[in-house]
């Protein structure tokens, strides 16, 4: 092949990338506008102090808002993520470090059937587990359904970055007589927490968007409650029924409630991204450095004034 | 502790084998001893079987379900790989030291050192303060990290986080010391310091040696096993191997005959 038919195929297969590239990254870019131009009147202070209400309240234009939905997100996915962590981490340990017990197999299996499951059954296995035996619908139900939701993502890349921790930590930490389990919590957890953080925080950004699971356990409430054993606001089921409902004012609003949805979704990762960053720095010893500089400039310049 | 009788044998392996797989050995019918406080030197060609034999020495295969070992290895005249010993227990007394530095990247230079002390109970901290210093001291390491023994091991040099490892192994004070190419990494002084360590630590340790610096085995040693192939070829007092080896097979690797 010549040298000109090189760059040729180079800029051909360059211009293929960039195009691939824009195919994903315009349909994105036409969601964000679309949600913003849509709802963004709706985001005034009312929007984050009011409870939505009967349709009568928006429709006569008194205040109302979804401060109960943004609250009731955050407070169902926080619990369910401390629900969801020591189960994720545990089977994740048990892929990874355990692979002979018997159990390993079978929790294998168990994994991979949730992460496939499809979200809606996720909330139906939480309706038959909790709202049957409860008697109704209640906030810790939705945190039950996402924590389904959070398991197989949390265990998948806890054993995934335990796989790819070295062999020769794990020997170091057995050679010294510390028992395996020793071994995993103390030297192998902490080597791969920066790879765990990021995995608890992509399931948490995955399950906050997550409207089917909700439907049948959290179910919905027009007004603020932070009551656990009762039903609960959440944004993705409120959009949800928003989008549906026939009044305008709501719809309004919905978009409204998206826009918050994105970001929280946005920030969770970006909030990740910097943790991971800042974890990884301290591991380097990057901070410890800068401060030994610092320290040893400021002694300097005492001696210097002296 | 009963310290047994200088130049008594501490361990001893009978047929020791060692198989990869079916029919993939890493050493043959291994049957030499070891002596109560002396070092011994292990020796050969690279790919011969020294770490594999090292490591079968502290039971560092158990993890690798591949691994299939037959025949014995004594400490003290028990079989480290009989049903009823425990794995951990064999390794508090038969510490080692790897090939490659292993350093725990995420804890401290003190935490690294300290790591093994504190699993045995060990937490008051001026105790922990003089093992570590002690420790770090007999590595040669403590003038260079005293300053910064909280900064993550991981920051440390190669050769550095050599030294680390072996105070980290010295810190629990085992009754034998395994040593995989210790001083690989490490530039001349540092090697010298860590050699005169380990002829110090004789009085309190047995140790082996694997090294392919055959002026370092006649520096430090006071046995030499000479490995060929997966199997032991021969074992006797240093002298002896350099000087006037039995084995027609050790006079011509010591003479460049193979490498
Ligand atoms: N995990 C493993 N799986 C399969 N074969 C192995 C494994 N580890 C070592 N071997 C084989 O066993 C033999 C002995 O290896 P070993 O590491 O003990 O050699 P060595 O004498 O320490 O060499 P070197 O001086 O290069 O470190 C080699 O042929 C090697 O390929
Ligand atoms: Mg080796």
């Amino acid at each position: 092949m010549t040298l000109k038919a090189r760059y040729a195929r180079d800029a051909a297969i360059q211009v293929g990338v960039v195009l691939m590239t824009l195919i994903v990254v315009i349909p994105l870019l036409i969601i964000i506008v679309y949600v913003v131009a849509n709802g963004i009147t709706a985001l005034n202070l009312d929007f984050f102090t009011q409870e939505l209400g009967s349709p009568a309240r928006a429709i006569q234009g008194r205040p109302a808002g979804l401060r109960a939905s943004i609250i009731g997100t955050i407070v169902i996915d926080l619990i369910a993520l401390a629900m969801a962590l020591p189960f994720g981490i545990a089977t994740g340990i048990m892929m990874s470090e355990y692979p002979e017990h018997p159990f390993a197999p079978v929790t294998r299996l168990m994994v991979s059937t949730l992460n496939g499951m499809p979200a809606v059954l996720m909330g139906l296995l939480a309706y038959a587990l909790v709202v049957k035996n409860t008697g109704g619908f209640s906030a810790l139900a939705g945190s039950v359904a996402l924590a389904f939701v959070m398991i197989p993502i949390i265990s998948r890349t806890t054993e995934s970055v335990l796989r790819v921790t070295p062999w020769s930590l794990r020997e170091a930490g057995l050679s010294l007589g510390l028992p395996r389990w020793r071994v995993t919590v103390s030297l192998v957890l902490p080597a791969a927490r920066a790879g765990i953080v990021t995995g608890a925080l992509i399931a948490f950004a995955r399950a906050a968007g997550e409207a089917a699971p909700l439907l049948l356990t959290s179910f919905g409430n027009n007004y603020f409650s932070m009551d656990l054993t009762q039903p609960m606001d959440t944004l993705p089921q409120r959009l949800y029924s928003l989008a549906i409902s026939p009044y305008r004012q709501w719809h309004s609003m919905g978009w409204g409630g998206a826009i918050i949805l994105l970001l929280f979704v946005m920030l969770t990762f970006y909030a990740g991204r910097i943790a991971v960053k800042k974890m990884e720095e301290r591991a380097l010893g990057v901070n410890e450095e800068r401060r030994t500089a610092r320290r040893k400039t400021r002694k300097d310049r005492r001696e210097a004034n002296q | 502790m009963s310290n047994p009788v200088n130049g008594s044998v501490r361990m001893e392996t009978k047929d020791l084998s060692v198989r990869y797989g079916p029919a993939i050995y890493g050493i043959q019918n291994v049957s030499m001893p070891v002596h109560a406080n002396k070092v011994t030197a292990l020796i050969g060609p690279s790919g011969c079987g020294k770490s594999t034999f090292l490591r079968a020495l502290n039971r560092m295969h158990d993890l690798n379900s591949d691994v299939e070992i037959t025949g014995q290895a004594l400490l003290d005249g028990e079989d480290i790989y009989a049903p009823q010993v425990d794995a951990v227990v064999v390794r508090r007394k038969i510490g080692m030291v790897f090939q490659k530095p292993t350093p725990f990247p995420t804890k401290s230079i003190y935490d690294n050192v300290a790591a093994g002390l504190r699993l045995v109970g060990i937490r008051k901290k001026q105790v922990l303060d003089e093992a570590v210093e002690k420790a770090l001291t007999g590595a040669a390491l403590w003038d260079e990290v005293k300053d910064r023994l909280k900064s993550p091991g991981g920051s440390l040099s190669g050769g550095q986080q050599q030294r680390l490892c072996i105070a980290r192994a010295l810190a629990v004070e085992p009754e034998v010391l395994l040593m995989d190419e210790p001083t690989s990494s490490l530039d001349p002084a540092s090697t010298l310091r860590v050699e005169s360590l380990i002829k110090q630590l004789k009085d309190q340790v047995t140790i082996i040696i694997v090294t392919h610096n055959m002026q370092q085995a006649q520096r430090v040693s006071d046995y030499t096993a000479f490995f060929f192939v997966g199997e032991l070829v021969e074992v006797s007092p240093t002298g002896t191997i350099f000087g006037s080896p039995r084995e027609e097979r050790t006079k011509e690797y010591l003479s460049g005959a193979f490498s």
